[in-house]
């Protein structure tokens, strides 16, 4: 029976009431007083030298304010990286500076050269056009092997060459999985491209700076996921403004997806420009602009292999993969293909022997980093896509060559250094085959055939490492950050409750789901239960929401709040009814002397608290309050089984999803509805990767799709009605809700899904093709077909 | 500049444009009516559609100027002056339509202008019909599933939550 | 954009004396120009809209049986108002950018514009179309020059657009994956005297006249008439989104498919 309220009821999104009629608060619905704006004038070439920038012309223009320039932040640091990822010879990974505004160099189209700062953005703009700008254009590297080459231009003149790293893990099993290799009775190779793809998140990125000379305070609003770790970047690292000066506020944001968790120039400028100008100082990107400043994601060029026994049992797996930085190393952009990645490449299987190398490499395009799935995908692809291929090439069921290498005892400790906590992939694959209705497959491939349509069947399994991160072991691993999470539980006099947390909601619905909890716990009606987020001067220390970690790990700390609430308040009950508080319980709201009728109401036991004239003062303080901060033990680990049905045009080489069908395994759910949409939007990123989107560069750095002209965003008539299923449940058992993320599992489990299905379409039809990498656009497929 | 005037929800509202000011920025700058967003600008995200005399437009590809007179019905005129949703925006938070929200203005107007001329639409031609809005969260399926429902139409058979 | 004039006239004659100002440029449905403007693409001086001119707007037939559409007519009210006469050419308006889109952009501006993926040019090109002006009258295998090409004056204003109407016709498009645009578009429109096939999306000068598929198809107006005929990749757009042998491929699958859908 579904619940109507509490853990595991589908709660309507009280937050949708804003949004529907138009009163969300997002940041570039902010204006401040007096504000100025900002317009950047940014490189259209891909690699030059700054030979001169002549700003005379422009600074007279009407309504010009103040124009910067790199000059102007000699002084200031630059933006720093948040990861240092250590290479396989024991050396830290090259790392570049990256200033606000270019000094010397621009190293991609969009670099950002001087900021024009005016009384209106299209002065600012028109001012922007008139800088005289002379750039001595130096050539480009586009492509990451070529970037490797000894006489490759070098995106960064300082470091000995293009190269962060050159990462192996584990590096120590590197011989072992070469042994394993030469013993194998049988190798399948793929190699592929998971291409670079821009998240778009459907609010482009803004930010205003404001300062007050009254207090010395800086207050940055911003698009951010995560509000304190952009005050303690910017705070810390480029500006130097201690915190108690700087709040950073990230109102309704209009998703994010990964792309909004980093620290970015276009925050940093407003904030230092409103304390130069002592006026606020506001940016709104334009979706072009989008385009060439917010941080890529994926891009990552990869050959894998994978050893099976003369049994078909997996018996070591090996990859070699290329992953793209861009010009300078973004927020998070190195632990992405390393330890979001390689930590990953056991999947679901028992592999016992793996080796990972990956060369991080820097190219004059925009910088790569953490896009919803974030390394997982990636991982998931590749290996996916092998084992399929290996099925084919063994004359094999791809689904039973998966079943026969299932992990299946918990806990598992993996070759690459993680450890599921609990999982049952014989399940999950149970009920994918149920929902998906693979049994009647081949009716429905008669049917396409009779319409002329080439119909193919693709199935994967995916698992994941969400919910991060345990703050000691990141630390080891080169973050520069922990990964706790906090929340601040403020029971007010009358019952009301605020709950401060440092998780984020750009979407995810935690205005929702998070009071579900906190009533649930307390036995109280949800709407007594409000959640406060994204203001720094609201809310403790947190981490913010990205990884699937928002109920994981910021869920947790609320719980463990809500827990020290509930054995104050019991304290304060057992004095009111004058009973021991051992014998106190709590149920429905109610506070009752276990084995008798006595009982007090959770809003007398608040009241007490506040107004403490019944109380016992000399034990306890007065007042109803709690912080707690939880920092994981372990990731929680994810795990389900995808199947998608395409049909692809034997003509026009168009495919189209015509199923797709999700078995996950978040553990407990909190609220189905919403865990429910957050698997459809990861399935339409998926899928969008899988047939549609990419970015692309020309051979000098030309940015070849940088609207919504060429690049594909998925629409409504691309996608079908998805099934999916949450009913398979491990619950996760290290944190205390037993959940696992959801956030990005639809991402990572869908493209290779839906290639297989290609294959297997374009296979049945006769047709010898093991690979097309993505998008799978109908000129590739097309292509394919004619055997190019 | 221009001298402009037009209703927007109901209401007289009179401006000065200069002749380059969209109808998007005359609504959420003079008007503060910041519910219709803006999302890209090559017309194609759908996040700033309004009613323009009773028909869908992109206030983002509309100059203001040449909205005088107009009719122009936004967001922030769905509900009714009590605050009750339409049934439609309902539909939304009853389907969970929307996460971010920052799309939900254009979809919501889209999907009204949709049923006006099509009372009982197929899920086709609801997909069909959202060709000019762009959804990053949702994934489409509750979308559709909402304004089917708001149709009028048993979406019980669609795959759930 | 660029700062510029705004001005709209009510009669075409008003019209056309605003235009004669120096980089005064005509407004039609915006839906191409305003990004075009937001990129500072162009920079004209004056916008002269022609949403306010009563005389533009509307569809009749005239006596010659031709469907005479006003030039600011948006693409909605013609996917509307021709479904009866003309389904084609309605289905061909109905499906042009997004419901939004097709509400403000007018076939004026279509043509006036000659996108070489945008889909009425085919249209106008197939059926013989005759673009009529402020100043004269222009057949559709003139009118069309090239990519963004047309045979209009500096100043001269689309006013109608004649349709004659084919006794079958049918417009396939094949979608550009990110724009939607056309990546290839193929009108057939058959009349008693012939076939006429016309081409958008793929080729570099613009919507173009498939002269052997009409020559076969006015032998023989069936989809198979149509087999072993190709077009040479030589001049086709490549791009991003196909090649310019898959473009030509495209061509003669989408002129088919039309041939099977002609009503």
């Amino acid at each position: 029976m579904p619940k109507d309220s509490g853990i595991g009821a589908s709660s309507k999104r009280r937050e949708d009431v804003r949004f529907l009629t138009g009163a969300g608060n997002y940041t570039d619905d902010i204006n401040v007083h007096g504000q100025a704006y900002v317009h950047f004038l940014r490189s259209d070439v891909a690699h030059g030298r700054i030979v001169s920038i002549d700003t005379s012309d422009a600074a007279a223009m009407p309504g010009v304010v103040r124009i910067f320039t790199g000059d102007d932040f000699a002084g200031v640091g630059g933006l720093p990286c948040g990861w240092q990822v250590t290479d396989r010879f024991g050396q830290p990974m090259q790392e570049p500076a990256h200033p606000v505004l270019a000094q010397g160099k621009v190293r991609h189209v969009g670099d950002p050269i001087a900021a024009v700062v005016a009384d209106s953005p299209e002065q600012a703009r028109d001012a922007a056009e008139a800088i005289a700008v002379e750039i001595e254009e130096l050539p480009a590297v586009v492509d990451m092997k070529a970037a490797l080459s000894a006489d490759a231009p070098k995106v960064h003149d300082d470091l000995t060459s293009n190269l962060c790293y050159d990462w192996g893990f584990v590096e120590e099993n590197k011989d072992a999985v070469a042994a394993a290799f030469e013993k194998a009775a049988h190798v399948t190779t793929l190699e592929l491209v998971n291409q670079r793809l821009v998240a778009n998140p459907m609010e482009p990125r803004v930010a205003v700076g404001d300062y007050s000379r009254a207090t010395d305070e800086s207050t940055l609003y911003t698009t951010s996921q995560n509000p304190h770790v952009i005050r303690l970047l910017m705070g810390a690292f480029v500006l130097g403004i201690p915190e108690h000066k700087l709040r950073v506020v990230a109102p309704d944001v209009g998703g994010g997806f990964g792309t909004k968790i980093f620290h970015y120039a276009e925050e940093a400028f407003c904030t230092f420009a409103a304390r130069q100008l002592a006026r606020a100082v506001k940016w709104t990107s334009s979706r072009s602009e989008a385009f060439m400043s917010d941080a890529h994601g994926r891009d990552h060029v990869t050959k894998i292999e994978l050893a099976l026994d003369a049994d078909n049992n997996f018996t070591a797996l090996r990859t070699e993969t290329y992953a793209n930085m861009g010009a300078y190393l973004s927020t998070f952009a190195p632990s992405v293909p390393t330890w979001l990645h390689g930590t990953l490449m056991a999947g679901n299987y028992k592999t016992p022997l793996i080796y990972v190398n990956v060369k991080a490499v820097f190219t004059n395009t925009v910088p790569v980093d953490a896009y919803r799935g974030a390394g997982r995908p990636e991982a998931t692809y590749q290996l996916e896509r092998v084992i399929d291929k290996a099925a084919r090439e063994l004359g094999v069921d791809p689904i039973a060559l998966r079943r026969q290498n299932f992990i299946t005892q918990f806990p598992y400790a993996t070759p690459v250094a993680v450890e599921y906590d609990t999982g049952d992939y014989h399940a999950t694959m149970d009920k994918l085959e149920e929902i998906a209705d693979l049994a009647g497959f081949e009716a429905r491939l008669a049917e396409s055939k009779a319409r002329g349509k080439l119909r193919g069947l693709g199935v994967n399994c995916y698992i994941e490492a969400c919910g991060i991160a345990p703050s000691n072991l990141v630390g080891q691993l080169g973050a520069r950050a922990g990964l706790y999470e906090s929340a601040t539980v403020r029971v007010n006099a009358t019952g009301s409750i605020s709950v401060m947390t440092g998780s984020h909601s750009h979407g995810q619905g935690h205005e929702t789901a998070f009071p579900q909890v906190v009533a649930d716990m307390l036995g109280i009606d949800e709407s007594m239960v409000e959640i406060v987020h994204g203001d720094t001067a609201r809310t403790p220390m947190g981490m913010g929401t990205y990884g699937s970690r928002s109920l994981a790990v910021g869920g947790s700390a609320m719980v463990k709040a809500t827990n020290k609430i509930i054995a104050k308040a019991k304290k304060i009950a057992a004095h009111l009814l004058e009973a021991s508080e051992a014998d106190i319980e709590l149920k429905d709201g109610q506070f009752s002397v276990a084995g008798t009728d006595k009982s007090v109401a959770w809003g007398d036991v608040t009241l007490a608290a506040y107004v403490p004239h019944n109380y016992p003062l000399e034990d306890m303080e007065p007042g109803l309050e709690e912080t707690a901060f939880y920092d994981p033990s372990n990731f929680t680990y994810p795990s389900g089984a995808y199947a998608c049905e395409v049909e692809v045009d034997p003509d026009t080489g168009r495919v189209t999803v015509e199923r797709f069908a999700a078995a996950d395994d978040f553990g407990n759910i909190v609220n189905p509805m919403i865990v429910s949409g957050q698997v459809h939007g990861g399935l339409a990123q998926g899928i969008g990767q899988a047939l549609l989107e990419g970015a692309a560069y020309d051979e000098n750095g030309q940015l070849l799709t940088g609207s919504y002209m060429d690049y594909a965003m998925p629409r409504a008539s691309d996608l079908p009605f998805y099934t999916v299923d949450h009913s398979c449940s491990t619950p996760c058992t290290h944190n205390p809700l037993g959940v696992k993320g959801c956030g990005e599992a639809g991402a990572i489990g869908s493209p290779p899904a839906v290639v297989n299905a290609v294959v297997d379409a374009l296979r049945r039809q006769g047709h010898d093709i093991t690979h097309i990498d993505m998008p799978l656009s109908p000129s590739r497929v097309w292509a394919a077909m004619q055997g190019e | 500049m221009t001298e402009i005037q037009m209703t927007v929800n109901g209401k007289a509202v009179r401006g000065t444009v200069e002749g380059r000011t969209l109808l998007v920025n005359f609504l959420r700058e003079d008007l503060r009516l910041t519910g219709t967003h803006v999302g890209c600008d090559t017309s194609q995200c759908g996040a700033c559609t309004v009613h323009v005399n009773g028909v869908s437009v992109k206030a983002c590809t509309m100059l203001a100027a040449d909205a005088d007179g107009a009719d122009v019905r936004t967001i922030e005129g769905m509900a009714a002056a009590d605050g009750t949703l339409s049934a439609l925006q309902q539909a939304f938070q009853d389907h969970h339509g929307l996460q971010c929200g920052f799309c939900t203005p254009g979809m919501v107007m889209t999907a009204a202008a949709l049923l006006k001329e099509n009372p009982k639409p197929t899920e086709a031609e609801v997909r069909h019909y959202l060709e000019g809005n762009i959804c990053r969260c949702t994934g489409y399926h509750n979308i559709v599933k909402a304004i089917l429902a708001a149709s009028g139409q048993d979406v019980s058979a669609i795959a759930a939550e | 954009m660029y700062a510029f004039d705004f001005e709209k006239p009510s009669t075409i004659a008003e019209a056309v004396a605003a235009l004669k100002d120096e980089d005064a440029q005509a407004l039609s449905g915006g839906q191409t120009l305003l990004p075009t403007l937001k990129q500072r693409l162009a920079s004209p001086s004056k916008l002269v809209s022609l949403g306010g001119i009563a005389e533009m707007q509307g569809i009749c037939h005239n006596d010659a049986g031709q469907i005479c559409i006003g030039a600011a007519t948006p693409h909605a009210r013609v996917a509307a108002e021709v479904a009866g006469d003309y389904p084609a050419l309605a289905a061909l308006a109905g499906g042009i950018g997004d419901p939004a889109v097709r509400n403000r952009g007018t076939i004026g501006g279509s043509l006036a514009n000659n996108d070489p993926s945008a889909c009425y040019p085919s249209a106008a090109l197939a059926s013989g179309a005759v673009i009529v002006t402020n100043a004269r009258q222009i057949a559709a295998d003139e009118y069309f020059q090239g990519m963004f090409a047309t045979a209009l004056d500096e100043g001269e204003i689309i006013t109608e657009v004649r349709f004659p109407v084919p006794q079958s016709a049918a417009y396939v498009k094949f979608e550009q994956p990110a724009s939607r645009f056309a990546l290839v578009g193929v009108f057939v429109a058959r009349f008693a005297d012939g076939v006429r096939v016309a081409v958008t999306g793929a080729s570099e000068n613009g919507v173009f006249r498939w002269a052997e598929a009409e020559a076969a198809l006015s032998a023989n107006f069936a989809a198979d008439a149509l087999d072993g005929l190709s077009l040479p990749a030589d001049g086709m757009i490549a791009d991003l989104h196909g090649s310019a042998a898959y473009r030509a491929h495209l061509v003669a699958v989408l002129t088919k498919r039309a041939v099977a859908n002609a009503s």
